[in-house]
């Protein structure tokens, strides 16, 4: 549906410029729910506006359904957009502003009543029809902005950060709302959050972008269970960081000697690895921690801090290497509390837990 | 848990909420009061005084007589022919009537012409900029209004740096005639009230949210109705803030087409000084003045009526 080519964003000239976006290439299908997701000034907002037209890129290209858009003006794309601070028009009230993007189109009369009563059907406000735009919360007013965006039917529905002003239970609502909007309408929603959360939870596939580039593509289990780098398993979920020596590489695995003293044989899943010195990940809550045994191959530490969270508890421990790391087990009624701070224990994992990164 | 109200304690907490507010009002009356007084004593008061004289008889040497009579209103718009004593239209006043409505409404589309792009320009400068372009708009506001009124003069007068310049160009061969001509007034009004459209026009394109033309674009709307339908109505409040603020002391000027207009070229402002001054009938320029208070009145219904009228089309 939509294919980025090769795209760089550079705002401002000479000593000021800015790179906001570098060499981008996304392939968003028909239909998907597409998650742009990245801290604060990473440029989601930038690709987000390349797509409806606002901005346009330095160099590279961008097809919508195969035909070049690069230079169409927003009024002339199939591209909608549910801005983030929503944007009604103050002076129209919730059904006047569903109708505008219809009435620009010139359908007629008939038509754009019949399809504004359908939105608002659509995102359940049909009693607030003529009501204005400033007599209705705040969750009501991202629903006329929905029903806005989506009356005119886009190709792409472009959603900036649309439910970062709503408190956590509207939210989640929403969430589940937007979801259900996408599989009703059939429309490629390309979506910005900084919320690892709600990308992990809604999008089909999650592009994770720092610093203008764009750092993983993929679905949310492929991103949080295999994060190319550093930067993308630090953003999502929590991450422990361990120093470890790769070697042995033999088709899809190898031997890893971590620098706190075990060694395990792991599967690799990916090509681009080669000995040497890596950096691997593994997920708090992929471990259990029990009794040392004495055994030289065990990865031990000395837990330093507990934190008991109610579903379940966090365990600090300073490995024998001098490395931190967390622990994450879940709590249940059958088992006391049986660990202390300053008890040695051993940290156990199955080799499909640790994921190699790539730097 | 239910708390059972204990009636005495009700009654009390009544009595109490009472008193608190009756303190409340007298405390607002005793703030109000100065301001009160300063409005009774020079607003309506002086008010009270000019409808009182224009229903007087002039005196000999200016002043009135008190003796009552209503010939300062008809005189306001007939007169009596002095030969054979039937009433006339009052043409001379009618006449200033007319030019200064006239004039007011020319003046007030020429500043917003000039003046509604120019308060858009200083809007989209950067924050730093936009101070100096206000500050520098803001500045003829800090001259007194004879001294500009005679700079515009030294611009058009027959001798004036415009009829100057384009004879040193060859566009012309003999000066033309700007000084006391209706558009000598129109020209320094226009130059004269030009802030009182800039100033609440750019505030209200200031507060525009720029986001909402965005919205509009990527709706599908062209610039050109972006403009019409989103900028346009969510700016009207200033421009017409802005032209009643142009029109009213326009209808009223005095300086500008004092100097500009010369003798023939009479506003009302000049000829309710005239009946104050020389025509020595007060009765009539109090009368007057209470007619271009009912017209400017009139004008403001009339016009904030028209200027809202679409305003409830959406939805
Ligand atoms: N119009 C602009 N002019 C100059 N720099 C800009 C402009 N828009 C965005 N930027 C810069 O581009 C970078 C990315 O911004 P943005 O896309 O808004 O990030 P995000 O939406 O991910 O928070 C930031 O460093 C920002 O300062
Ligand atoms: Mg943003």
């Amino acid at each position: 549906m939509i294919e980025i080519r090769n795209i760089t964003k550079v705002f401002g000239a000479g000593e000021h410029a800015v790179t906001a976006l570098q060499e981008i290439n996304v392939n968003i299908a028909e239909n998907e729910f597409f998650t742009l997701l990245g801290p604060s000034g990473c440029g989601k907002t930038t690709l987000l506006r390349l797509i409806a037209g606002f901005e346009h890129p330095s160099t590279g290209s961008m097809l919508l359904a195969g035909e070049d858009i690069s230079l169409l003006p927003p009024n002339k794309r199939p591209v909608n957009t549910v801005f983030q601070n929503y944007a009604l028009f103050p002076h129209m009230t919730v059904a006047g502003n569903i109708a505008f993007g219809l009435e620009m189109l010139g359908r007629p009369k008939a038509e754009v009543a019949e399809t504004v009563d359908r939105m608002l059907r659509l995102v359940r406000m049909e009693e607030l029809k003529n009501r204005q735009t400033s007599e209705i919360s705040g969750g009501q007013q991202q629903r006329v902005a929905l029903a806005r965006a989506l009356a005119p039917q886009p190709k792409v529905l472009l959603l900036d950060e649309p439910l970062s002003a709503l408190d956590l239970k509207l939210r989640k609502e929403m969430q589940i709302e937007l979801k259900r909007l996408q599989s009703e309408t059939g429309i490629t929603f390309v979506f910005v959050t900084h919320d690892q959360e709600e990308a992990l939870t809604m999008s089909d596939r999650i592009a994770v972008m720092n610093a203008g580039r764009i750092h993983q593509i993929g679905s949310p289990r492929q991103i949080y269970d295999h994060p190319e780098n550093r930067f993308v398993a630090n953003f999502i979920g929590d991450s422990n960081f361990l120093n470890a020596k790769l070697g042995n590489i033999k088709d899809d695995q190898a031997e890893l000697e971590f620098a706190a003293g075990r060694k395990v044989t792991v599967p690799l899943h990916r090509a681009d690895l080669s000995d040497g010195e890596v950096s691997v990940l593994i997920r708090p809550e992929h471990v259990s921690i029990a009794e040392p045994t004495g055994n030289s191959h065990e990865l031990t530490g000395v837990i330093e801090n507990i934190v008991y969270f109610g579903t379940d508890t966090h365990y600090h421990l300073k490995l024998a290497s001098g490395e931190a790391f967390m622990a994450r087990l879940q709590n249940n009624p059958s088992e006391a509390e049986k660990r202390a701070a300053g008890d040695k224990v051993a940290v156990l994992m199955d080799a499909k837990a640790i994921q190699i990164l790539r730097d | 848990m239910t708390v059972q109200a204990d009636p005495v304690t009700v009654d009390k907490a009544v009595e109490i909420e009472r008193d608190a507010r009756r303190r409340d009002v007298r405390m607002r009356w005793l703030l109000s009061a100065p301001a009160l007084t300063i409005i009774t004593l020079f607003a309506a008061g002086p008010l009270l005084i000019v409808l009182v004289y224009s229903f007087l008889t002039p005196g000999n040497y200016g002043n009135v007589k008190w003796i009552f009579s209503i010939d300062a209103w008809t005189n306001v718009v007939v007169q009596r022919d002095i030969f054979d004593n039937t009433l006339q239209w009052a043409d001379a006043h009618l006449s200033i009537f007319w030019r200064s409505l006239k004039l007011s409404i020319v003046t007030t589309i020429l500043t917003a012409i000039f003046g509604i792009p120019t308060a858009y320009f200083i809007a989209t400068r950067s924050a730093k900029t936009r101070n100096l372009w206000l500050f520098l708009i803001t500045i003829p506001f800090w001259t007194n209004l004879l001294v500009r009124t005679i700079a515009v003069q030294e611009l058009i007068r027959t001798e004036g740096v415009i009829n100057n310049v384009l004879r040193m160009l060859h566009i012309i061969d003999t000066p033309i005639q700007m000084m006391f001509t209706d558009f000598a007034i129109g020209f320094g009004m226009t130059y004269v009230y030009l802030p009182l459209m800039v100033l609440p026009v750019y505030a209200s394109i200031e507060k525009l949210d720029f986001r909402l033309v965005e919205a509009g674009y990527d709706l599908y709307a062209s610039r050109w109705t972006c403009f019409r339908r989103i900028i346009l109505p969510l700016v009207k409040p200033g421009m017409i803030a802005g032209s009643i603020l142009v029109f009213v002391p326009s209808l009223g000027a005095y300086v500008t087409p004092r100097v500009l207009g010369g003798g023939k070229n009479l506003m009302f402002g000049n000829l309710i000084e005239l009946q104050f001054g020389q025509g020595r009938n007060w009765p009539l320029g109090a009368a007057l003045s209470i007619s271009l208070m009912v017209l400017v009145m009139v004008a403001l219904i009339y016009y904030t009526r028209i200027s809202s009228g679409g305003d409830k089309q959406n939805g």
